[in-house]
C-alpha cells in the first residue's frame, strides 16, 4: 500500500523511463542523479531560485518542489529536450547574443519560464509582462535587462513570422 | 537539503485520504500541490512518516457558480483558478489576487484548498477568504461538516481543521452589480510573500457610499487580520479617518520593521480605498 520506494514510469523527452525509486528523491534530483540529466540545476531546493525548472505535462513546474514519483505516467520535459527538439532554439541564439547569460546557472530555468510566456503569449508581451513571468527565476550575473531584452527580441520576431 | 525518509501512498478517494489521516494521526501529511509541504520537507521542517497524495482523487476541483455562491474545490490549481472565467466574473477579488500568488511555476502546481488549510499569515488567498466571508467544507472520519470563515483561522499556521480532516471546497458570495473589491500588495520581488498586503469588499449602498466594508490584512500578524475600526471608518467615505483607525499591530519580521509595516499597511489603504469606491464590473 505504501512504501519507501515506488515503482514509475514516465515520458522524459519523449523517451520512456522506467524505474524503483526513492519516495523522497525530488523530480530535479531524480533528472540529475538518475538519468543524468544536469541541464536543470539544483539552487535553493526551496522553490525561490527557479533553477531547476522543467515542464511537466506542457507546464513548468519547480523541480524540487515535486516528487519523482509523482511524475509516473507524466510527461517531462527538461532543457536538454526543450533544446534537441529546436524548440527554443530562437530563444538560446538570442541569449548568446545579447548577453544575456554569464555563468549560465539559471539559464535552463530561464529559457523555459521564458519559452512558457512565448508559446502561451498571442501578442508581444510588455516588458513589465516579461518581467512579471520571469519573476521566480534568479539570475545573480546579468541584473536581468539583457534578458528581458532577449525574451522582448524573440517575442517580436515571432509575431513578424506568424 | 534533502527530506528525511517517508512513505508514500496515493489515496484513490477522499474516504481512503481521511481514513488513512486517522489511522497514521501526526505522522502523516496530505500532499496536495506540495508547494510549501515539500519546501518544509527539503529543509527538514518537517519529517512526517507518511505522504498521503491526494492529487488522484477525482471531482475536487471543479469551479463552478452555485445559486449565490461560487465553489472552489480544494484540488482547483493557482492557475486553474487563474484562467477561470467563472471566478473573474463572480469571484473578481479572487481573480485580482491570483497573479501574486508565487510564480507561474508555483501556481501550476500550489492548489486552492492547501493554500487555505496551510494558513500563512503572509499568503494571499486567506486574507480574500476573510474579506468575502463565505465558508469551508471539510470532511473527517466522523463525516463532513462547515465552518465560516470567520471561524476558520485561528493562529499561526493554526486552523479550526483538526489533525484528521481536509478541506474539500471552499464556497465565497458571488459577486453582483452592489459589489466592489480591491487588492494591493507589497513584495519584495512580484510574487514573494508579501511584507503587507491587503484584500477588501464592500458593497455600494446607491447614494455613493459603502457598507459591509471588509479589510483583511495579510503579513501583519499571526493569522489574516480585519482591521474593523477601519471598515467603520471607510464605510462614513472618510478615508484619512480610516487610516487614523487603522486598528492594527504587526510585530517586526525578517522583511520590516512593525513601524514599516504600519506605514505600508496605511498606504496600501488609500490604495484599496480608491479601488473601492470606484464604479466596478
Amino acid at each position: 500500500m505504501s512504501n519507501h520506494t515506488v515503482d514509475i514510469s514516465l515520458m522524459v523527452n519523449g523517451e520512456r523511463v522506467q524505474g524503483r525509486i526513492d519516495a523522497r528523491k525530488t523530480l530535479v534530483d531524480y533528472l540529475r542523479d538518475d538519468l543524468c540529466l544536469t541541464g536543470s540545476h539544483v539552487g535553493c531546493e526551496h522553490g525561490v531560485c527557479g533553477a531547476c525548472t522543467v515542464r511537466v505535462d506542457g507546464e513548468i513546474i519547480r523541480g524540487c518542489l515535486m516528487l519523482a514519483v509523482q511524475c509516473d505516467g507524466a510527461k517531462v520535459e527538461t532543457i536538454e529536450g526543450l533544446s534537441d527538439s529546436g524548440e527554443i532554439a530562437d530563444l538560446q541564439a538570442a541569449f548568446e547574443q545579447r548577453n544575456a547569460l554569464q555563468c549560465g546557472f539559471c539559464t535552463p530555468g530561464m529559457l523555459a519560464a521564458a519559452q512558457d510566456l512565448l508559446k502561451r503569449a498571442n501578442k508581444v508581451p510588455s516588458r513589465d509582462e516579461i518581467r512579471e513571468h520571469l519573476s521566480g527565476n534568479y539570475c545573480r550575473c546579468t541584473g536581468y535587462h539583457a534578458i528581458v531584452d532577449a525574451v522582448e527580441a524573440v517575442a517580436q520576431a515571432r509575431a513578424k513570422g506568424r | 537539503m534533502k527530506p528525511a525518509p517517508f512513505a508514500y501512498t496515493r489515496a484513490k478517494t477522499l474516504k481512503e485520504a481521511v481514513t488513512l489521516l486517522a489511522k497514521h494521526k501526526d505522522n502523516a501529511r496530505l500532499l496536495a500541490g506540495g508547494q510549501s509541504l515539500i519546501a518544509t520537507l527539503n529543509m527538514r521542517l518537517s519529517a512526517p512518516d507518511l505522504l498521503i497524495d491526494i492529487n488522484g482523487i477525482k471531482n475536487l476541483n471543479g469551479i463552478a457558480k452555485k445559486g449565490k455562491h461560487v465553489e472552489i474545490g480544494t484540488l482547483a490549481r493557482h492557475t486553474q483558478v487563474e484562467r477561470s472565467d467563472v471566478i473573474a466574473k463572480h469571484a473578481p477579488l479572487i481573480a485580482l489576487a491570483m497573479p501574486h500568488i508565487g510564480h507561474p511555476a508555483i501556481r501550476n502546481r500550489g492548489t486552492f484548498g492547501g493554500s487555505i488549510a496551510f494558513a500563512d499569515p503572509a499568503a494571499e488567498l486567506p486574507a480574500c477568504l476573510l474579506a468575502l466571508g463565505g465558508e469551508i467544507d471539510i470532511e473527517g472520519p466522523s463525516g463532513k461538516r462547515k465552518v465560516k470563515v470567520d471561524a476558520f483561522f485561528k493562529g499561526l499556521f493554526e486552523t479550526a481543521l483538526r489533525p484528521q480532516e481536509m478541506i474539500t471546497a471552499v464556497r465565497v458570495p458571488a459577486a453582483d452589480k452592489a459589489t466592489r473589491v480591491g487588492f494591493a500588495e507589497l513584495a519584495r520581488r512580484h510574487g514573494d510573500y508579501a511584507i503587507v498586503g491587503l484584500a477588501a469588499s464592500a458593497r455600494a449602498d446607491g447614494k455613493g457610499h459603502l457598507a459591509d466594508v471588509r479589510l483583511a490584512y495579510f503579513g501583519v500578524g499571526d493569522t489574516p487580520f480585519r482591521a474593523k475600526k477601519a471598515e467603520v471608518a471607510l464605510a462614513g467615505g472618510d478615508v484619512d479617518a480610516a487610516v487614523k483607525a487603522l486598528d492594527l499591530d504587526p510585530h517586526d519580521d525578517v522583511q520590516a520593521t512593525a513601524k514599516t509595516k504600519k506605514h505600508l499597511a496605511s498606504v496600501l489603504l488609500r490604495r484599496v480605498a480608491k479601488q473601492l469606491m470606484e464604479p466596478q464590473g
